[in-house]
């Protein structure tokens, strides 16, 4: 998904600068042949692990297949997507995967810009404000998980001992349904802040110097240099951690189903959990492909909305 | 394309499998549980058994090795709920199934339903000195899919009451023997949880239905099949809630932690720690949960999960573990005797198997002297005459949607966050959805 998303970006900022560049890759032709060789290792992984089973799931979702049953077990038509659209359980995973998504985004991209910034500026043991906070991103979902549990575990945890003690009533954390999706979203902030945090951090490094001193020598004060030279110059790696972000928070599934397995009472089931647990448990292949392109539509639409939305700004810019 | 199916499911599972020996190369049980060798003298084993039971199945596996050592038995342990299941089913779907392996009961039918698993004919069995009749009758009667065997039962682990007998003594819940006076009925039950809670200060009794959804099924199924109540009929194709005793069940559950009986939100390791911590005189929870409390050096004994509706027709949830062999690619008589000689041997460590608590349905232990002596565990063991079953259905049985769709709305009234009207009226919209569609099996 990043590779399509930076090309993307970059056909993007060249076509006002090179017009002639389809004309120039015309005269290059002759290499078409070599090119394939090149792209064929490629093309064929991606053929054979993404299209194929892409167009599999494509046709199964029109049928009854099963997991344990050979065969296509049936053709259904359009039964499985109706099936899907009229089930609440179908919008209610849709919806708290949305949810999940418009909870994490803005704190992982902020909050990844403002640590990004302060760890920037510190001046000696830069090193450990890095690492400490790029460590939990490589840490694997089971492990984040367990740990959270342990601090959200209800009178005996760490939080709500803490809380505690200061004279304050917890909330259930994952067990209350209003809470248990902040509850998560904590979790996953705190575990894939850093992701985004060192890619701020490499767009910090690429502001030029001169561009503060230059600034600093018209008596621009430091806040005054973050809005008016920091952010802007930062511009296109937002635009990149947001995306990524977005795409990223939408495929939620492991610490949901690790940490509430969708509970309580289904209040944090995702959509994709919703696709493992008919596709896997309940073992209706069929029905739980119908779910997945159905979601796949709604991935696309969030993306070419979002794509609008940067290609119009980017051309105010 | 039937052919081209299942083996694209079988380079699936074989794919796992690499995988998984990558990752665990020097573990080689897992190796050997998902490898494609077979000689002759080999028996792989799956099962679901974590904690003290994983212990004693490895005791019990230890002791077929010395007793068999030409046979080359390579276990794999996996988690368990549906990702087992999904796991056997696949397996077996792929031709790569384990020669012998765990099911709950409940969730057997299933499998015999997609045709995953063989048949137990009646000379095999007889062969291996296995015949119904050395069997618990309503453990194996349970276990029949239209009138022939699939799964040789080895326990059934009910739903039980733990008590602190230190705390109870206090309250003056002891008989003169040190064993809990019996109660019954909605007062009685109420009646020692107040007393226990005077004792304690805080809470009590415990019963865990915070990220959880099994333990509240298990509870509310005790008390609704007590009041003679079923959720499923016609192989579950027909969702048969009775509204007033549902309604009766969940409003007597409400009242235990809107009055401060028990404690909210709680979920499992939390319950368990309140219990093994001595805060709380009584816990609900299935009998395996006695390997912990042992561990933990408590004061502690077990009876029977109280009858609290039954009047005369006692109930309590239940299911049994059973031993099933999932169908081979190819019959092999020599093979077929092999899995039900280990399964013979793993019976006649029924003793080991009871230590965790389990209740032994293999009558040669059941019945003698040896088990009678064994407390707590034979203090409950009429349980398994009166085990309460998950109703038939595809998406039923121990772990299954079915338990997790119940247990989540009963994790509501639980907690206060429904009434029970609405849990029953989510109940029914959720598995008559399930009940409506076409079984895939």
């Amino acid at each position: 998904m990043s590779t399509q998303t930076s090309a993307q970006t970059d056909t993007d900022a060249h076509r006002g600068i090179a017009p002639t560049a389809p004309r120039a890759s015309a005269g290059t032709l002759g290499h078409g042949r070599p090119a394939a060789g090149f792209l064929a290792p490629f093309v064929v992984l991606y053929l054979l692990f993404i299209i194929g089973p892409a167009v599999y799931g494509l046709i199964l979702s029109f049928t009854n297949a099963s997991l344990v049953k050979p065969g296509l077990n049936g053709f259904a038509g359009l039964g499985n997507y109706g099936e899907a659209l009229g089930s609440a359980a179908f919008w209610s995973s849709l919806w708290h995967t949305l949810w999940f998504t418009i909870l994490t985004t803005p704190p992982l991209v902020i909050l990844g810009f403002l640590l990004a910034l302060l760890a920037n500026r510190v001046a000696r043991g830069r090193w450990f404000f890095r690492l400490a906070f790029f460590a939990p991103y490589i840490l694997p979902s089971a492990v984040v998980a367990l740990i959270w549990m342990w601090l959200y575990t209800p009178a005996l945890g760490l939080l709500d001992t803490a809380l505690a003690k200061v004279g304050m009533t917890p909330p259930s954390w994952l067990g209350d349904a209003a809470w248990a999706m902040p509850s998560l979203a904590i979790t996953t902030v705190w575990w894939t802040l850093g992701f985004n945090f060192v890619l701020y951090l490499a767009g910090l490094q690429e502001i030029p110097r001169d561009l503060y001193e230059a600034a600093a020598m018209d008596g621009a004060g430091p806040w005054q240099q973050i809005r008016s030279i920091t952010i802007p110059m930062l511009g296109r790696t937002t635009t990149l951690v947001a995306v990524l972000q977005v795409i990223a928070s939408l495929k939620v599934f492991d610490q949901m189903y690790l940490m509430t397995a969708g509970g309580p009472n289904f209040a944090t089931r995702s959509i994709l959990q919703l696709v493992y647990d008919e596709g896997f448990t309940n073992f209706r292949v069929g029905y739980a492909a119908a779910v997945s392109m159905l979601f796949f539509l709604v991935v696309l639409a969030v993306s070419a909305v979002w794509f609008t939305l940067v290609r119009r700004q980017e051309k105010v810019v | 394309m039937a052919v081209s199916r299942r083996r694209l499911l079988g380079v699936a599972a074989a794919a796992v499998g690499l995988g998984a020996s990558g990752a665990l190369g020097a573990c080689s049980s897992v190796v050997g549980g998902l490898g494609a060798e077979r000689d002759t003298g080999t028996l792989d084993f799956w099962n679901l058994f974590g904690g003290g039971d994983g212990v004693r199945m490895q005791q019990m596996l230890d002791g077929y090795r010395s007793a068999h050592p030409e046979v080359e038995l390579a276990a794999v342990t996996l988690a368990w709920g549906n990702p087992y299941y999904t796991k056997l089913s696949l397996a077996t779907v792929g031709d790569r199934p384990p020669e012998v392996a765990i099911s709950h009961l409940t969730r057997m039918k299933n499998l015999v339903r997609a045709d995953l698993l063989e048949e137990l004919l009646p000379d095999d069995l007889a062969r291996h000195g296995m015949s119904p009749d050395k069997f618990n009758r309503r453990a194996w009667e349970a276990g029949l899919v239209d009138g022939k065997a699939y799964a040789i039962p080895i326990d059934t682990h009910p739903f039980v009451m733990f008590y602190n007998t230190e705390i109870c003594q206090q309250a003056g819940l002891l008989d003169a023997d040190g064993k809990l006076k019996p109660f019954e009925g909605e007062a009685g039950f109420v009646d020692a949880m107040r007393r226990a809670k005077e004792v304690t200060g805080t809470f009590g009794g415990a019963v865990a239905f915070t990220s959880e959804t099994a333990t509240p099924w298990r509870m509310f199924q005790s008390f609704y099949a007590q009041l003679g109540g079923k959720m499923l009929a016609e192989d579950g194709t027909k969702v048969v809630i009775d509204d007033a005793k549902a309604a009766r069940a969940l409003e007597f559950m409400q009242g235990l932690t809107r009055d401060g009986l028990f404690p909210n939100p709680i979920d499992y390791q939390g319950s368990i720690a309140m219990f093994a911590n001595g805060e709380i005189g009584f816990f609900f929870q299935g009998e395996w949960e006695i390997t912990t409390f042992q561990t933990a050096k408590l004061p502690f004994s077990m009876t029977l999960f109280p009858n609290v509706f039954g009047g005369g027709s006692y109930a309590v949830q239940a299911d049994s573990h059973t031993f099933v062999l999932p169908k081979q690619p190819h019959r092999d008589q020599a093979r077929l005797d092999r899995s039900l000689t280990f399964v013979r041997s793993m019976l006649d460590q029924s003793r080991t198997w009871t230590e965790g608590g389990h209740v032994p349905l293999w009558l040669p232990f059941a019945e003698s002297p040896e088990f009678a002596r064994m407390s707590p565990q034979s203090e409950y063991a009429s349980a398994a005459d009166s085990a309460a079953y998950d109703e038939d259905g595809w998406y039923s049985g121990s772990g299954s949607n079915f338990e997790i769709i119940t247990g989540s709305a009963i994790g509501d009234v639980l907690a206060g966050a429904a009434t029970p009207q609405q849990a029953i009226a989510q109940m029914r919209g959720n598995l008559e959805q399930l009940a409506g569609t076409a079984s895939p099996l």
